[in-house]
């Protein structure tokens, strides 16, 4: 059980809901204005009802979290809480996008400890609890895009990860991140048959080059939409690089080792010709199965709501990131 | 034009005994295609197919066409089964046309999906998928085929085509292998499920060996 203490002026869990409905605000006017004019049409409005929006589930055994609101958010509308918690990759509770919502939900998060070991002075592990009790948790408003051509917008909470990482003092010869998720088979049942975890080899790993993993941007996420994050999205603690497709956002993180030589990575080890080490968002360099010009929006609204837009450089995140790639062929280091 | 009261209404006593059973073997295959459909209705906006159900509706709605395609050919093997065991196959190769005209019913409703709500009827970009995708390309391959068949498969064409409709609808073979490569390539990763079909595909079309080696084509294939 998480036991904190609320700050001073700290947002409640009640301040949590409407902030989300404030970044959803011109949305729900949009929908509200698009729902009165269909009701005139009669039957399409019936059909458009119909598929509206499942009622948020219950999140009760997330703990509310104190945060510095992101002030930079930048206009971006956040993705419904519901669709982001019921709209995953993880395939260690199985391939469907509704598995980890079913079958993650008896993942043990407490307690979690979190080793960082290999090229650091200091090498040490961390107790998540306390790790978040002694933090002050940033929230970061990012774009998520996923490489199967989908995106998101989800407000995280979290603490830089180089900020992180410096405590532990990295040698000169950390020039690589390499992280690893939990391997426990009793409660990863897609760890337990291929079937079910989609013929990956587990643990899922991913790395980071070392300027990639101290930039400011590069999240250490303990959190989201205002409380601890749930199991389906990767619970205690996760890495989000919201320049990057979202595998690279590795979930519920057992260790980070800094290393001399690049890490393998999951998906790059199953299929090399379509993942790469760096997987940033790019829209001039397409997968080979499908297009990443564009994305479909995953927003407010129902199913029958489709917004298409373009996918940007680095997901739009190009001012602050184009140089950790300058003189780089990104065609061949995709 | 028939009358409502046509001969199919008002059958001797004798064959209304023994068309009963046809009837409501069909009228099951109609309600079990229908059903998952209108279970969408209530399962979509609950949640069932997830928080954003685009990729689930599209997947659900392109195996549920897949499997009505492997029942579709399994009905002249099963036919010819139980016949070649002295039963009678009763009303079952009257399923075939319902059942092969439900696959196709699905398969536009699955491309009709990927259309609307996934590429948002984005035509350049459709255009380009549809040629540049492998995966896409066999699936889109697989549907021109199955669209051939469902076009032709009201009794006038069947008709008007004599022997070239039996031809014709030889295309059903590729179009399953075709549909479950397509499965198979769309996935991103694991391969026991596309490969499932892949043996159920080629399982059916052992039955069907006749009609494709050589020396044993000209010979009528049992059951036929």
């Amino acid at each position: 059980m998480l036991i904190k203490s609320p700050q001073r002026g700290a947002p409640g869990e009640s301040d949590a809901t409407p902030r989300e409905v404030y970044l959803n605000r011109r949305h729900l006017l949009r929908g509200l204005g698009f729902g009165a004019a269909l009701a005139a049409t009669g039957a399409r409005a019936g059909l458009l009802d119909f598929f509206s929006p499942a009622p948020p589930p219950a999140t009760g055994a997330l703990a509310a979290l104190s945060y510095q609101p992101d002030a930079a958010a930048g206009g971006l509308v956040a993705t419904p809480e519901h669709k982001a918690t019921n709209h995953n990759n993880f395939y260690e509770f199985g391939t469907g996008k509704t598995d980890p919502a079913r079958h993650s939900q008896g993942l043990k998060t407490e307690p979690w400890t979190l080793r960082v070991e290999g090229e650091v002075a200091r090498p040490g592990t961390v107790d998540i609890g306390a790790l978040i009790a002694g933090s002050t948790l940033e929230e970061r408003i990012y774009r998520m895009r996923c490489v199967e051509g989908w995106s998101m917008v989800i407000p995280w909470l979290g603490i830089g990860l180089g900020a992180f990482l410096k405590r532990f003092e990295p040698t000169s010869r950390a020039r690589f991140v390499a992280f690893e998720t939990l391997y426990d088979p009793q409660q990863m049942p897609g760890q337990k048959s291929r079937f079910t975890g989609g013929g990956i080899d587990y643990p899922y790993v991913e790395g980071l080059r070392i300027d990639e993993a101290m930039h400011p941007l590069t999240l250490l996420s303990l959190g989201m939409y205002g409380h601890t994050l749930p199991t389906q999205n990767g619970a205690p603690v996760r890495l989000v690089v919201p320049w990057k497709y979202g595998f690279k956002g590795i979930k519920s993180i057992v260790a980070i080792r800094l290393v001399e030589t690049m890490p393998p990575t999951t998906w790059n080890l199953l299929a090399p010709h379509e993942y790469g080490f760096y997987a940033n968002v790019n829209p001039a360099v397409d997968h080979p199965r499908w297009s990443q010009a564009s994305e479909r929006f995953i927003g407010p609204g129902g199913v029958l709501d489709v917004s298409r837009q373009p996918t940007l450089p680095f997901n739009g995140y190009a001012e602050q990131v184009a140089s950790l790639y300058a003189g780089m062929d990104l065609r061949r280091y995709f | 034009m028939t009358s409502p009261s046509s001969r199919e209404d008002r059958p001797l006593p004798s064959s209304d005994f023994r068309a009963l059973p046809g009837r409501g073997l069909r009228c099951a295959v109609h309600l079990a295609a229908l059903a998952p459909l209108l279970w969408l209705f209530h399962a979509v906006p609950r949640g069932a197919l997830g928080g954003d159900p685009v990729q689930e509706l599209i997947h659900f709605l392109g195996i549920g066409a897949l499997r009505l395609l492997l029942l579709t050919l399994a009905v002249s093997p099963l036919a010819g089964g139980l016949r070649a065991r002295g039963w009678r196959a009763g009303p079952l190769p009257t399923l075939r046309r319902p059942l092969g005209l439900w696959c196709f019913a699905w398969a536009c409703l699955h491309f009709a999906a990927w259309l609307s709500l996934d590429l948002a009827f984005a035509w350049p970009l459709i255009g380009g998928e549809l040629v540049k995708r492998t995966y896409i390309l066999a699936g889109f391959s697989a549907w021109l085929m199955l669209a051939a068949l469902a076009l032709t498969s009201i009794p006038a064409w069947v008709r008007r085509l004599g022997r070239r409709w039996k031809q014709l609808h030889r295309l059903v073979y590729p179009a399953v292998l075709l549909a479950c490569l397509h499965f198979w390539w769309s996935l991103k990763s694991g391969w026991v499920e596309p490969a499932i079909y892949v043996a159920l595909a080629l399982g059916l079309l052992w039955f069907r060996r006749g009609i494709f080696l050589p020396g044993r084509a000209r010979r009528p294939a049992a059951g036929e």
